[in-house]
């Protein structure tokens, strides 16, 4: 039993704060935001509204950090390192809300890629967004499906020279500024399929929508998009591989709720040592003291289910992957809320202001517990695991 | 990062099962099997099988009776015995005076004390609460006055004396000087329960065990030389003695049994299958393994000789929270049949017997030890950095 970082873990722990910092405070999240106009008011925050939402010269730099396939094998362009790794930068994006489509790109389509695709698929698709020169995007999730990466209704129909799609998408991450959608569809024999859509094809609309957490998503209509048959992704399960790229994403949301939880509980902290009240900091106070203890022990149990959740996430054994996810992220879903929740109690009227980035934190949290499954899809499925009737942590 | 144990810890950890399978003696597992309340004699009958094995005190070092383990092995110990159910022993001797003695005990004391402590023959209580002195307790009262001859006269009260009853010694924080600043005048005291003028009355909890007592002290005279470390230095004796490794203080395995059997008569009541009740264990469970989690981080910094961290004040506050919603939660299982209160056989199942007297004992597990909100005031303090109090 180990939990000391490695000084190569340190040093690009430290890297990814040092890039949060300095490339990417949130001031750089205000800027590039979409912000529908509000008569009377005037923008504090004047932000340029980016159709993308993100930079591609960002990206880039992301790739030479050999952030983009830290957790990818060597032969498809990575550095084969495990994507706890890549846990401990996630992190660290999340304190300052960097807007890049990390866990779109990276997470989410490259691992679907990877585990659907064969060699030279991988090689094609996945080689240029570890350089940095495209992203990715997974389209797996339809209306009313919730999180069930297996209601699937979008059809996939056989051409003379390979597939036809057709149907809709709903929340796609990253599939406003995506060069290529990986798009889980039925295949006539009822089976799930993947299939690799690019930006642009004839039969695809994308329509982007604005997010709480000043992001961006994408709805995705198919309406008999065209396929050559090497789109589609069939070395690999195609459910298995969106279920285990959705753990994944799962959690790396609890590694990034982590990096916010505490982004939060330190600016709590503070705020309540200089805020005065009754000529005194109200940090005097011990009603509030114990509510910002208990965002730091809701921390410091986000941090420790967060660990075994990343370790395990790209784990050949599946049992212990969903188990620890589900942990992880149903904690979240109890975690990120109080910490959030009690952060704009503790700051008061001025949490409650778009100008405070305490406010924006609390939105992105929230999108967060939603995401990859919320507390209840993963209380379910933690208690659908087997030998739940009878065994306890075991 | 390594989130297993080893195969070498696994292989202690079957010898440790295999040990407690053969020795715990049949009327004692008859009990375990049921989480029923343990007498004192049955505790000291199994302090005395863990003493014969030469496993009773892991946590000492070596050369006076542990048992040489590193910290990974020692939990591994601890969590077994609270998975078997086997009686906790009274950690007053083992676990508080015994290490005390050890780090400032004279050469006399180490002598006189630990071996007793080590096979049971002598068993010990502690003397810190007061009426008017809980989580305050630099606020005692009870005096310690040089006689003159060697001896110091003890006058007082102390109280919520566990197992003060049964207990051949107590260890006290006495004031040995009135004119001293609150702290500065105290001191860490043994006294022998059987000297004159000494008398523990034992009370009834809510759980209606005998667990504690009010402890007077009229005139009890006490020899000086027992006296740990400095007179009116108590309080650095004190807080020394918190800093002592409890490696129960998560009581996971504890919390692990006691989830394990809420399932059991969740199935029996028919309500495993319902998709509230399941969800309901499911959310406790999940806390509970961020518990272990938590727990396990924790030991892997004490494996590394780290002193216990943030982590472990975590741990406090939450072991004793989720153990008291799960025996919670065992109540609401039981639904109507929780209100029964040490029944005749047949009105409840085996299993449901000892949970409505646990529920209500366990209580105590935020009180006790530093009670949940002095724990907060604690990391507000030293972790968070805020200011004192208003």
């Amino acid at each position: 039993m180990d939990f000391e970082l490695t000084e190569e873990q340190k040093m690009l722990a430290e890297s990814a704060a040092s890039f949060a910092r300095k490339t990417s405070p949130v001031e750089r999240l205000r800027k590039l935001r979409t912000m529908p106009p509000t008569e009377g008011v005037e923008q504090r925050h004047p932000s340029v509204g980016d159709p993308r939402n993100w930079e591609k010269a960002v990206w880039r730099q992301m790739a030479e950090l050999g952030w983009l396939g830290l957790f990818y094998p060597e032969e498809v362009g990575g550095l084969g390192l495990r994507f706890f790794d890549a846990s401990l930068v996630i992190e660290k994006l999340g304190t300052t809300l960097v807007p890049e489509p990390y866990v779109a790109s990276v997470v989410l389509g490259g691992w679907a890629l990877l585990k659907a695709g064969d060699l030279a698929q991988q090689k094609r698709f996945l080689g240029p967004m570890i350089e940095g020169e495209t992203s990715l995007a997974l389209a797996w999730q339809e209306r009313g499906a919730r999180y069930d990466a297996g209601a699937v209704e979008t059809k996939a129909t056989r051409t003379a020279g390979g597939w036809s799609l057709s149907g809709e998408k709903v929340y796609v991450l990253n599939g406003h500024a995506a060069d290529h959608l990986v798009v889980s569809a039925r295949r006539p024999d009822g089976s799930l399929g993947l299939f690799v859509v690019d930006a642009g094809a004839p039969g695809l609309t994308v329509t982007s929508i604005t997010t709480m957490d000043s992001n961006r998503a994408a709805f995705v209509k198919l309406d008999g998009v065209e396929l050559e048959a090497d789109r589609h992704l069939e070395a690999g399960d195609a459910l298995a591989a969106v279920e285990w790229a959705l753990d994944l994403a799962a959690a790396a949301a609890c590694a990034e709720g982590l990096g916010i939880a505490r982004a939060m509980t330190h600016a709590t902290v503070e705020y309540i040592k200089v805020r005065k009240q009754f000529g005194v900091a109200i940090g005097t106070f011990q009603v509030l003291q114990h509510r910002a203890v208990d965002m730091f022990v809701q921390t410091q149990l986000l941090e420790s289910t967060s660990v075994f959740a990343c370790v395990n996430a790209d784990g050949d054994d599946v049992d212990a992957r969903r188990r620890t996810v589900s942990v992880a992220k149903a904690r979240l879903g109890v975690g990120a809320k109080f910490v959030s929740q009690s952060a704009v109690q503790l700051h008061g009227g001025i949490g409650i202001t778009d100008e405070h980035d305490i406010g924006l934190f609390f939105k992105r949290m929230q999108v967060l517990t939603t995401l990859f499954g919320d507390e209840e899809f993963h209380v379910r499925r933690f208690a659908a695991r087997p030998g739940f009737d009878t065994t306890v942590g075991d | 990062m390594d989130l297993s144990f080893t195969a070498e810890q696994e292989a202690f950890r079957d010898e440790v099962r295999s040990f407690i399978a053969g020795a715990l003696p049949p009327h004692l597992a008859a009990k375990a099997a049921v989480d029923g309340h343990f007498e004192h004699h049955e505790v000291m009958e199994w302090h005395q099988i863990l003493f014969r094995k030469g496993w009773v005190a892991p946590h000492w070092p070596q050369e006076v009776g542990g048992t040489g383990w590193d910290a990974a092995r020692r939990f591994i110990f601890s969590e077994e015995l609270e998975k078997a159910g086997v009686p906790t022993l009274s950690p007053f001797g083992l676990s508080m005076v015994g290490p005390l003695i050890i780090q400032f005990g004279s050469e006399a004391q180490k002598a006189r004390f630990l071996p007793k402590i080590l096979s049971g023959e002598e068993a010990w209580c502690q003397g810190y609460s007061e009426p008017e002195a809980g989580s305050d307790l630099a606020s005692l009262r009870t005096t310690a006055v040089d006689d003159g001859k060697g001896g110091f006269v003890v006058n007082g009260q102390k109280t919520w004396t566990t197992y003060g009853q049964y207990a051949d010694w107590i260890f006290c924080l006495v004031r040995t000087n009135a004119s001293a600043k609150k702290q500065a005048g105290i001191s860490f005291l043994l006294i022998d329960m059987k000297s004159p003028g000494v008398k523990a009355v034992p009370m009834l909890t809510t759980g209606h065990t005998p667990a504690f007592c009010d402890t007077y002290f009229d005139n009890a005279v006490v020899p000086q030389e027992n006296v740990v470390g400095p007179v009116d230095g108590g309080w650095t004796m004190a807080k020394a003695l918190l800093g002592h490794e409890r490696t129960l203080i998560a009581a996971v395995g504890t919390s692990t049994r006691a989830l394990a059997r809420v399932k059991g008569i969740a199935a029996q009541h028919g309500l495993l299958e319902d998709a509230h009740w399941r969800g309901r264990i499911a959310r406790l469970e999940i806390e509970l393994e961020a518990l272990r989690m938590q727990n396990y981080r924790a030991l892997a910094g004490a494996q590394l000789g780290h002193a216990p961290g943030p982590e472990s004040s975590v741990l406090k506050i939450r072991g004793s929270e989720i153990l008291q919603q799960t025996l919670e939660l065992a109540m609401d299982v039981m639904g109507p049949a929780c209100m029964a209160w040490f029944t005749p056989d047949g009105v409840l199942a085996p299993q449901e017997q000892w949970i409505p007297s646990s529920f209500n004992y366990t209580r105590a597990t935020t009180i006790y030890g530093g009670s949940n909100e002095i724990q907060r005031n604690v990391i507000a303090k030293w972790i968070l950095g805020l200011p004192a109090q208003a």
